[in-house]
């Protein structure tokens, strides 16, 4: 075991496991069943508190000059089939374990009231859901990452499943199956790649070059996998329902983190690794973003559903991504995981602000609602900064990724850039609708006369969402700082990639 | 540092009255965005003085970096030079009289609100601020879009009423299709140029000349294309015709609102963009032809649409975009100091008009209507005062403000040779007699003639307070005094030692030279236009009220175009809204939940019936069950051997 990483500890292991240990405390908690609810919320709460703090190791510690993988730690597993436990992280993945251990706790600090069955339970599978999420950015070996990525589902499944809305069995094997599907073909793709490469370590398997028609099979069976997490049209549709279904804080984590894990994919296999099919196969990613960016957007501006509204945003925030991705230069890639970042804060909170209004009056619909503004002006701030935030005006956490990847969809193709950009004006339409006619207007309904604005509790959960927002709209280059570095060397390792391809293709040519 | 303070004293003023508002209450709130108006007027008038008759340098603030990536980095800077800080000073010292005047008008609202208007216009303020400082374009945009949002909160400020809500959103929105041009601008600048910091840009532009750029099917020059993109976006901010439908809209909002809309803040962003980026569209000679031409056009549309309209605000609304068309016509044939100028003064004007409108309206109760007023003058003479200077400038009567810079931006486009130029002439000509002709038709309706208020209303008309008629007045000083004294600095001989190098003139640009010796007529003729604009005004108001009326049943179809404005917002509802909404519903409906979700609900239900058969293979026998994997992974391997 290599243990001499930056941290002087195994930090991503503790990290990955920690809230495993916490799971496994709470589900020996016995006693009164109230109890036993107060007890596992403290537990769970204490959990991801000290993950969390933790984590900011990674944020103080991690050498944003370099772009090779940190804190590594690595064990033997299965040496005589070159798989090993290996963990480690880049500029690419170090922010999204961060992001991941900050919103658990505001997710469990969000579920203190509104579950209320079965609460032990439903930490337990929060809490291995964080295990799973954090271990599966800090993966550098594909098969641990394959299990931590297929280990997502399960925790997730149990949330829509169990804690989730009336057809919540529905959502919830909907979501199972869409993206097993994908999943199974990823496996397919891993034992290729070993086959090809005798190892499934990952910085192995990018410095190992696929033949270029490998790669297009190869390609194609991560793009099954990842387009349908992302997720891309026309494979977008269990999102919307899941997100429907899903207690507010599956949402949360659903919108914040598990929507990350396929642009993630693409990030961490499909452009570094696969160079020429990335280059083949972009027209087409581009293509179907674009018609994710404008069709969701338009789907998004008919919703009667809150949560289906901005679910459908999400597909169309997550379209900029994958255009940002594929465009593969600096601006867009950074771009793109600025986009990550802030979707996954900004959707999040989103999802939050509609599990306030849902708490108290128990429906999702738009036009049960309207003219909250008068009653909950603290809410109605918060709601119109998150608002603002998603569509993309300046000084937000919106903003910056859009625009930048803006500019690297401009380098490719003017059409790119200004079909993938409609999302600003589309955006604003259904954002500034939805907010109108649920915080706008005069208070019709007797059961909204009489509704609170936020309480404590619910401030503690909304804060650190603003600070970030703003934080990361006003001084966003503490951010891109991390992954500049990872982010030039994948980029220049692409361009080279292509043009040793090229070089080869002129040689064998006549 | 002083120009930092003028820049950030408002977005102090405004965090603190909207976080504390609801605990300090209304006055508190009022006093500390005032304090920090007025601190930001003080500094930024020092600025400004210091820099132009002071010899301060001028020079770059910077405070920070903001987005970086690769080789695009943007910094957060203020930039200090003639340009911006004539901006400043403009701004901040109208801000801060509408600020003031607004205690007054706001004072009918209920108590515990106000801070919340009170601190949206002071965002509104620090936004065109940051707008104006911007150092880089990016931070320009950040400006940009910040107007949009604190115009849409004070459009939207009386949220309860649905169609200020609607207006906001329409707002928004039409400003958003304009922005999306401006930022695909910004980015093909940074594609061109490697970098999007003014100074970085002007340095460069001599070596990006003939870059080429191919969209459409065709390849044009880099710079005639930014030029149409950025123009794109000011015709958004600058409400000029085709994204002008949100502008009348805008006077749902409370009307300090408004005047602070049309004068001070927002629409002039897209004006101010034409001179900021002159140094790049000196060397776009098409792109620039056509800002003159959508600017005439929409000078001369914008003044048809004001002469038939009834609410006194929707009528100085028009003659807003009236006047902004005026100013793209100078700035499209590069006179962009006229364009500036002109900008300078219609702030001032603009700004009483609407101002005094408020103040007619707080008299008459909340009416807007003019054909429900006149026979008021006696009882509000103050405000029917303030309301003649701001006409008389509007029109473009010596020795108002207005006299100097209209006639500045046409004499400036009969210079400039050129279709184009000559269009914007004879549009601009036109649209001068229209506007003297509603602006006397606005003041004859309003304030003369037989009460047609009820005796209710009539009784309770009364002139406003002090704290609404003073900032009137300094407004009206304004107005007056800006013609005359900047007239020969800003645009007379020594124009260059006013402007430094904050706005460039090619070397082929001889406009500002050449618009002092047009002939006399063109001097001449914008002001006799005004003259007989306000004539014929007064004679057929004054003398023959009953022709009006009879006119419009005469000309019925004219009359009803004109009245809803070309039926630009029908036909935007017929060929963008609706179709938009119901493509929407169908996406959703067809496209999602039949067609989508039908295919894997298809093969889920083939499943089940695969499933019956596959159960009778399921033995329970675990050898079965790994001799089948086995199968299964040879057909995979033997897969991936053929296609390798």
């Amino acid at each position: 075991m290599n243990a001499l990483n930056a941290a002087g500890f195994p930090l991503l292991s503790l990290l990955t496991f920690l809230p495993l240990v916490g799971g496994a405390v709470i589900m020996m908690i016995r006693g009164p069943e109230a109890a036993v609810a107060a007890n596992a919320r403290w537990t769970a709460l204490w959990t991801s508190l000290i993950v969390f703090a933790l984590s900011l190791v990674l944020w103080f510690k991690f050498d944003t000059s370099s772009a090779d993988f940190q804190f590594v730690e690595e064990v033997a597993w299965l040496p005589q089939w070159g798989i090993n436990y290996k963990m480690g992280v880049d500029g690419i993945s170090v922010l999204f374990v961060l992001l991941s251990t900050a919103l658990v706790p505001l997710c469990i600090l969000a579920s203190w009231n509104s579950i209320e069955t079965r609460v032990r339970e439903f930490m337990f599978s929060f809490l291995v859901l964080e295990t799973m999420m954090v271990g599966m950015f800090a993966a550098l070996d594909f098969v641990v990452f394959y299990m931590f990525f297929e280990g997502v589902l399960i925790p997730m499944y149990l949330l829509i499943g169990v804690w989730g809305g009336p057809r919540r069995v529905y959502a919830a094997i909907k979501f199972f199956l869409y993206t097993l599907a994908g999943s199974v073909l990823m496996l397919l793709a891993l034992l290729a790649m070993w086959y090809a490469a005798g190892s499934t370590d990952i910085p192995t398997l990018m410095a190992t070059q696929f033949k270029p028609a490998v790669q297009t099979w190869l390609f194609l069976a991560f793009f099954a996998s990842f387009a349908v997490k992302v997720p891309m049209w026309p494979v977008h549709t269990w999102l919307p329902d899941a997100h429907v279904e899903a207690p507010t804080a599956g949402s949360v984590i659903l919108a914040g983190v598990l929507l990350k894990m396929g642009a993630y994919g693409f990030l961490r296999f499909s452009v570094p690794m696969l160079p020429d099919a990335t280059a083949y196969f972009a027209p087409m990613i581009f293509a179907l973003s674009v018609v994710a960016v404008i069709y969701t957007s338009l789907v998004a501006l008919a919703q009667t559903d809150m949560k289906k509204l901005i679910a459908y945003s999400s597909v169309a925030h997550m379209g900029v991504v994958t255009i940002g991705i594929f465009t593969v230069n600096e601006q867009g890639i950074s771009g793109a995981l600025f986009q990550m970042l802030s979707h996954g804060v900004v959707s999040g909170a989103l999802f939050l602000c509609v599990g306030v209004v849902y708490d108290r009056i128990h429906s999702r619909e738009i036009a049960r609602y309207g003219g909250l503004a008068d009653r909950m002006p603290k809410y109605a701030l918060a709601f119109m900064l998150f608002s603002m935030a998603s569509v993309g005006l300046p000084g937000t956490a919106g903003f910056v990724g859009e625009f930048l990847v803006l500019v690297g969809a401009f380098k490719v193709s003017f059409w790119l850039a200004l079909l993938g950009s409609m999302g600003m004006i589309l955006g604003a339409a259904y954002m500034l609708y939805l907010y109108r006619r649920v915080i706008f207007g005069g208070i019709t309904r007797d059961e909204l006369k009489s509704i609170m604005d936020l309480s404590p509790r619910e401030i503690a959960v909304f804060a650190p969402l603003v600070l970030l927002t703003l934080w990361m709209g006003i001084y966003p280059s503490s951010f891109t700082v991390f992954w500049d570095a990872s982010v030039h060397a994948m980029v220049e390792k692409h361009v080279a990639a292509l043009a040793s391809t090229s070089k080869l293709a002129g040689v064998i040519a006549p | 540092m002083l120009f930092a303070t003028a820049v950030f004293a408002p977005l102090l003023g405004s965090l603190v009255a909207l976080l504390f508002g609801k605990q300090i209450g209304d006055r508190a709130a009022q006093a500390v965005t005032i304090i920090g108006m007025v601190v930001a007027a003080i500094c930024g008038t020092s600025a400004f003085v210091a820099l132009v008759y002071g010899g301060a340098s001028p020079g770059v603030i910077t405070l920070g970096t903001w987005v970086s990536s690769g080789d695009f980095t943007v910094t957060w800077a203020l930039r200090y030079d003639t340009l911006s800080a004539v901006m400043v000073a403009m701004v901040t010292f109208i801000a801060t009289l509408i600020h003031i005047y607004s205690v007054g008008y706001m004072s009918h609202e209920p108590h515990g609100s106000v801070w919340r208007f009170f601190s949206y216009l002071s965002l509104f303020t620090f936004a065109m601020l940051m707008l104006v400082t911007a150092d880089n374009l990016l931070q320009l945009f950040f400006g940009w879009e910040g107007v949009g949002l604190a115009s849409y909160l004070l459009i939207g400020y009386w949220y309860q009423k649905p169609s200020a809500c609607a207006a906001a959103i329409k707002a928004f929105v039409v400003n958003r299709i304009g922005d999306l041009g401006f930022a695909l601008g910004i980015a093909l600048i940074f594609v061109v140029f490697g970098t999007i910091t003014f100074d970085g840009i002007f340095a460069a532009v001599g070596q990006h000349q003939n870059d080429s750029y191919s969209v459409l099917g065709g390849t044009f020059r880099a710079y005639e294309v930014i030029g149409i993109l950025l123009f794109i976006g000011a015709m958004g901010k600058s409400a000029q015709l085709g994204l002008h439908v949100w502008l009348p809209d805008a006077m749902e909002g409370p009307t300090p609102v408004s005047a602070l809309i049309h004068a001070a803040t927002m629409v002039t962003a897209g004006v101010f963009l034409m001179a900021r980026m002159s140094p790049v569209l000196e060397y776009a000679p098409y792109a620039m032809a056509f800002v003159t031409f959508v600017g005439a056009s929409t000078a001369l549309f914008a003044a048809t649409v004001g002469v038939v309209q009834n609410d006194i605000k929707r009528i100085i609304a028009y003659s807003t975009c009236s006047q902004l068309g005026y100013m793209f016509i100078a700035a499209g044939v590069g006179a962009y100091q006229a364009s500036v100028f002109h900008l300078l003064t219609h702030a001032f004007f603009k700004a009483l008009l609407f101002l005094g409108a408020g103040s007619v309206i707080h008299a008459m109760s909340d009416e807007q209507d003019i054909r429900r007023m006149g026979g008021i003058w006696k009882k509000i003479p103050l405000t029917y005062a303030m309301m003649w200077i701001g006409s008389l400038a509007l029109a473009g009567v010596f020795p108002f403000a207005g006299f100097y810079s209209k006639d500045a931006v046409l004499e400036a486009a009969y210079a400039s040779h050129g279709a184009f130029a000559h269009y914007g002439f004879w549009c601009g000509i036109l649209a001068a007699f229209l506007t003297a002709f509603y602006s006397w038709r606005l003041l004859i309706l309003t304030f003369h003639g037989a009460p047609r208020a009820d005796q209710h209303t009539m009784d309770h008309v009364h002139e406003s307070p002090l704290v609404m008629t003073v900032p009137l007045m300094l407004l009206a000083a304004g107005a007056v005094l800006t013609g005359f004294t900047f007239a020969p600095q800003l645009l007379g001989e020594h124009w260059q030692h006013f402007w430094g190098a904050s706005i460039h003139n090619g070397p082929h640009n001889h406009v500002l030279h050449d618009m002092h010796e047009v002939p006399g007529w063109v001097v001449a003729l914008p002001a006799v236009m005004g003259l007989s604009g306000i004539a014929l005004a007064y004679a057929v108001y004054m003398g023959m009220p009953a022709l009006p009326a009879q006119m419009a049943e005469r000309f019925g179809g004219l009359y009803r175009f004109l009245l809803n404005k070309w039926y630009f917002d029908e036909l935007y509802d017929r060929i963008f809204v609706r179709p938009t909404m119901s493509l929407a519903r169908s996406l959703w409906q067809v496209g999602d939940a039949t067609i989508i979700d039908g295919i894997p609900n298809g093969v889920a239900s083939l499943t089940a019936q695969g499933a019956g058969r596959v159960v009778k293979v399921q033995t329970g026998s675990i050898a079965h069950y790994a001799f089948a994997m086995l199968i299964g992974v040879v057909v995979l391997v033997s897969i991936y051997l053929i296609i390798r």
